[in-house]
């Protein structure tokens, strides 16, 4: 088998299971898995990466330098801010009500 | 294979697998954080291996890019207030997009100018720019659209769907040449140009209320381009990377969608948007009864269970934390208050728990809207803060009302009916809203934070 068909059979399956884990994430956390695959498909910073150290010549290197730039930008700010969101999600337990706890 | 090059497979399967630990922990609020946690902890061993890799002759580029990314995306993680979600997500779909770009650019141009690329390689090449560059621009409109830059109202002239069809028929007649013959630059450039100018032609005519499914489509189309990357460069974990953020915006966009009563295919061709529906105007001129504030708060002093229905009204007052004191009272006095969340409060899929999270109510009491729904009957009073056409039971019972099919919220049948509404103008969809004219309904007229600052103030005085 060669090797685009293998890689589409990783492809296939991976959205598969990308279908399957995401359907089960409730609506609470909606805005948070969106910024959280954000984060995750900023994984291009791999190809970037490579880019723009492969000292092919000027013009790839600024193209991999500004690739990694906003590759970075997504890795850095997606993951904290779905950090800074989810850290806000907490439960409110029997008693004092809402904030109760403030 | 070298044990450098087998360090990096392995950081590769490792971070595979955490990134899909990290989306499958997100099932479960107290486990989320962690999770994501995890992820990032893959992410850090992506990145690792790859600098490993033998291709990698000079560093200054690499730190270089590194730094900027991470000096600009620190403020955008840890100041961006939860209000400005929207654009801020609608501006990281721009930036990644643009790495996936930038890349496809280059290998095309490292290849011989196209002279040296594979029938095969060049088919992800060219989903990889085409997805990427319109990602880029629409997302860009989207942004600007959200953060108060452009009118958020649908742009619209003459001849629009035609030329967007004719940018997009362009784009892949020459992606399809360009698999034929890759060995044209000017092609392979103005495909580009294609895709970018069709990026902005498909956000254009998108009014502010159908941003939750741009949003959700543009996540989707970012996710293709970083797989496409990976098809285009043999790298298995961005296929896997970017097909998991292309399911979730696929997802995402079929979640918003039905819950916004739009067929699927308006959706997956950019469609939407249109003005819409004249509604009946009729109505207009019908009684509506209003309610004092201290009579407000006196239904709300006595009730066992209130259901708080925010809609975006409620976000465009910053109202969250006046909604939270109400709250308070309420449970102060021995009620129970839930908050029932329509998939598309807000601008943005889960956007409204977000804010009510981020004003310290806790998530247990926000509810999804098939949960919620048997409740109604239960509660004492229903208070509508600044929704409408999600709690319009036209969408039951009307067929021929334009928002007719749309799944609502059931606040009707709620023993009292209290509405936080800054006039009587219609909703989004521009349908009268038979709820305001119910026999249980009682009109509260003014702005949503000041109105809830005066019920918090009687509540107390109560």
């Amino acid at each position: 088998m060669n090797v685009e068909l293998l890689q589409l059979y990783v492809f296939v399956l991976a959205g598969f299971v990308g279908f399957l884990v995401i359907s089960r994430v409730p609506a609470l956390l909606h805005t948070p898995l969106m910024s959280a695959t954000n984060a995750i498909s900023a994984i291009s910073l791999v190809g970037s990466l490579v880019l723009a150290g492969s000292g092919r010549d000027r013009v790839a290197s600024v193209l991999g330098f500004l690739a990694v730039t906003s590759a970075t930008i997504n890795v850095v700010g997606g993951f904290l801010i779905t950090d800074r969101m989810l850290r806000m999600f907490r439960r409110g337990g029997p008693g004092p009500g809402p904030g109760g706890r403030r | 294979m070298t044990s450098r090059a087998a360090l990096t497979d392995a950081a590769y399967l490792a971070a595979s697998i955490l990134f899909v630990l990290g989306l499958r922990s997100l099932t479960l609020p107290d486990r989320a954080r962690r999770g994501m946690q995890l992820a990032a902890i893959g992410m850090l061993l992506a990145i690792a291996g790859t600098l490993l890799k033998r291709e990698i002759v000079s560093y200054g580029w690499i730190l270089a890019g590194l730094a900027l990314g991470a000096g600009i995306g620190w403020p955008l993680g840890t100041r961006v207030p939860m209000t400005a979600m929207p654009q801020r997500i609608a501006i990281s779909h721009m930036f990644g997009a643009v790495a996936a770009t930038l890349v496809g650019v280059a290998e095309f141009w490292h290849a011989g100018r196209g002279a040296a690329v594979a029938q095969v390689q060049m088919v992800a090449l060219g989903l990889e720019v085409l997805f990427g560059s319109l990602t880029v621009t629409g997302s860009f409109l989207a942004f600007g659209k959200l953060q108060g830059l452009l009118p958020a109202r649908p742009l619209t002239f003459p001849g629009q769907n035609l030329l967007s069809l004719s940018l997009l028929g362009g784009g892949l007649g020459l992606f399809g040449w360009l698999v034929v013959a890759p060995a044209h630059p000017a092609a392979f450039l103005a495909m580009v140009g294609l895709g970018l100018a069709f990026g902005i032609s498909l956000v254009l005519p998108i009014g502010g209320a159908d941003m939750p499914v741009v949003i959700s489509l543009l996540n989707s189309y970012a996710g293709l381009a970083s797989a496409a990357t990976g098809f285009a460069i043999g790298n298995e974990v961005l296929i896997i990377a970017g097909a998991l953020d292309g399911a979730s915006g696929f997802l995402l966009s079929l979640v918003m969608s039905r819950a916004m009563n739009r067929p699927f295919r308006n959706v997956l061709f950019g469609a939407f948007g249109a003005a819409p529906p004249p509604g009946a105007e009729a109505g207009a001129a019908r009684p509506v009864r209003s309610i004092t504030v201290e009579d407000a708060a006196l239904q709300l002093a006595f009730a066992r269970l209130v259901i708080v229905v925010p809609g975006y009204g409620l976000a465009v007052a910053q109202a969250q934390h006046q909604v939270r004191e109400l709250a308070q009272l309420v449970e102060r006095n021995g009620g129970t208050v839930l908050f029932a969340i329509h998939p598309v409060a807000g601008r943005m899929p889960g956007h409204m728990n977000v804010l009510l999270a981020e004003a310290d109510v806790p998530y247990d009491r926000l509810k999804e809207m098939d949960e919620i729904n048997p409740e109604f009957e239960r509660a004492d009073v229903a208070l509508v803060i600044g929704a409408n056409d999600v709690v319009n039971p036209a969408a039951r019972s009307d067929r021929g009302s334009p928002i007719s099919g749309m799944p609502i919220l059931d606040v009707d049948r709620a023993r009292q009916v209290i509405v936080l509404k800054r006039s009587m103008a219609p909703g989004f969809a521009g349908v009268e809203n038979e709820l305001f004219h119910g026999e249980r309904t009682a009109m509260l007229f003014g702005d949503a934070r000041e109105t809830l600052a005066a019920l918090v103030q009687a509540m107390r005085q109560a």
